[in-house]
């Protein structure tokens, strides 16, 4: 259990049954009045936003959260299955977790989990992972300096919006934070 | 800010900052200092003051609070108290808004004031009375997230008359003793001073501050010493007065412009 006064801006705690990680923290104190701890705060599985304030007497819920590193194998046709490098646990985690996530999984990366009471419900890629240009309209030689933008797709059908200097069978590095173009890796 | 007070006639008082015993207040936890405990405020020490003759007395100085960190709170901070014989607590907000225009200088920030009563200002932005909101007791929260928010946000607010059961060291009002002779001052959300029309009645006060300390003594708080000095003046008399505490630091955020109180202090 935490007290009050453990709260603080990236503190994760439970509420009913549900894992939240404060966003915004102030101590507040109304003149002569009782110390009161004004949390707003983000549901880690839905995102939804919420705030609370908290008397110094109440008690919050410690969320049972593990961080592990875990490696991506091969997708079963259901799920996307990872597996612990030191035990060798197999991790199945469904498309609806992973969310645009599952088009940048590369067998063998390292990838961060957050699991809360054993369950993955925050996976974090490699920032850049490198994917070739499967299909885009032929390049604009020469106009490299353009911040113009046309859309591309990678081997498992993401689209995303590439300059327009980048061909089929380039190889691109990709943020997976924001599923964004950071730059040509090589060329065709 | 010195020069005023000068002019109106006021001396600059010091008093202990290490002291024996502390006024026990419901909320407001002391630093320990070898047995002693660091002033939360010279109050007291400024009460015995005028029960010995002095009239009319400022002080600027470093109060400590344990347990108050955060973008409004500081546990060293600087605090300034001062307290007239004969004015009442109107009189004192009236004195206390020209003092704050004059030191502020060009800066418009608080060149003019206004007031609202706490149930006023309770109805007006939290729905409900703030004697409904003390019998519920939702009056902080509701004060923190409703109303304070929206006080000061033109000029200086003076929020007059606490319910009676927040009198702390003020006295009733003869007219409504519903309410208590305090006010808080108020600018863009930040509560500035605090200020009594005191209580002076010596079996009164003996009264709140047992209660005071039955409170805290049931939240495992800290008990203080009586403060045999101060109840000593109180039992002489203490003449009637109103005085008011004000937070340096907060006004310096509010003249340079700063949200965190930790940005102005060195």
């Amino acid at each position: 259990m935490y007290n009050a006064s453990d709260l603080k801006k990236g503190l994760k705690i439970e509420i009913d049954g549900a894992p939240w990680v404060i966003t915004e923290f102030e101590f507040c104190k109304p003149g002569k009045g009782t110390a009161l701890y004004r949390c707003k705060m983000k549901n880690m599985i839905s995102g939804a936003g919420m705030e609370k304030t908290y008397r110094p007497t109440d008690k919050i819920d410690k969320p049972n959260l593990e961080e592990r590193e875990m490696i991506y194998g091969y997708y079963d046709g259901d799920k996307y299955v990872f597996s612990d490098p030191n035990t060798y646990d197999e991790f199945p985690v469904s498309e609806e977790t992973l969310g645009d996530s599952k088009y940048f999984l590369i067998e063998e990366s390292v990838c961060n989990f957050i699991l809360f009471n054993g369950e993955p419900i925050e996976i974090t890629l490699p920032t850049f992972i490198e994917k070739e240009i499967t299909e885009t309209e032929p390049g604009a030689r020469g106009d490299t300096a353009t911040n113009v933008m046309k859309p591309a797709k990678i081997d498992n059908g993401f689209e995303l919006q590439v300059p327009l200097f980048i061909n089929q069978g380039d190889v691109i590095k990709i943020d997976t934070r924001t599923g964004t173009y950071a730059e040509r890796v090589s060329k065709a | 800010m010195r020069e005023f007070f000068y002019a109106a006639g006021f001396i600059e008082v010091e008093t202990p900052v290490k002291i024996h015993a502390p006024a026990p207040e419901e909320y407001i936890e002391s630093v320990q200092s070898e047995g002693d405990f660091l002033r939360t405020s010279p109050e007291l020490a400024m009460k015995v003051l005028l029960s010995q003759g002095c009239e009319k007395i400022f002080q600027i100085g470093s109060c400590f609070r344990a347990n108050e960190h955060g973008r409004k709170h500081l546990e060293e901070f600087t605090m300034l108290e001062f307290y007239a014989v004969k004015w009442d607590y109107r009189q004192l907000a009236e004195f206390t808004a020209a003092m704050l225009k004059s030191a502020a200088g060009n800066n418009p920030v608080f060149s003019s004031h206004d007031f609202i009563t706490v149930d006023e200002a309770f109805r007006r932005y939290a729905g409900v009375s703030a004697f409904e909101a003390d019998a519920d007791d939702t009056f902080d929260e509701l004060m923190v997230t409703k109303v304070e928010p929206n006080l000061g946000t033109e000029e200086l607010t003076f929020l007059m008359d606490y319910p009676a059961s927040r009198a702390s060291l003020s006295r009733l009002s003869a007219a409504n003793p519903k309410v208590a002779e305090r006010w808080e001052l108020y600018r863009n959300g930040l509560e500035l001073a605090n200020a009594f029309g005191e209580l002076t009645d010596s079996v009164e006060q003996r009264k709140r501050f047992e209660a005071a300390n039955k409170f805290r003594a049931a939240n495992n708080m800290h008990a203080y010493p009586e403060p045999v000095e101060f109840y000593a003046a109180l039992d002489k008399g203490l003449p009637e007065s109103s005085g008011c505490a004000i937070g340096v630091d907060r006004l310096l955020m509010l003249l340079c412009n700063e949200n965190d109180i930790r940005n102005v202090r060195a």
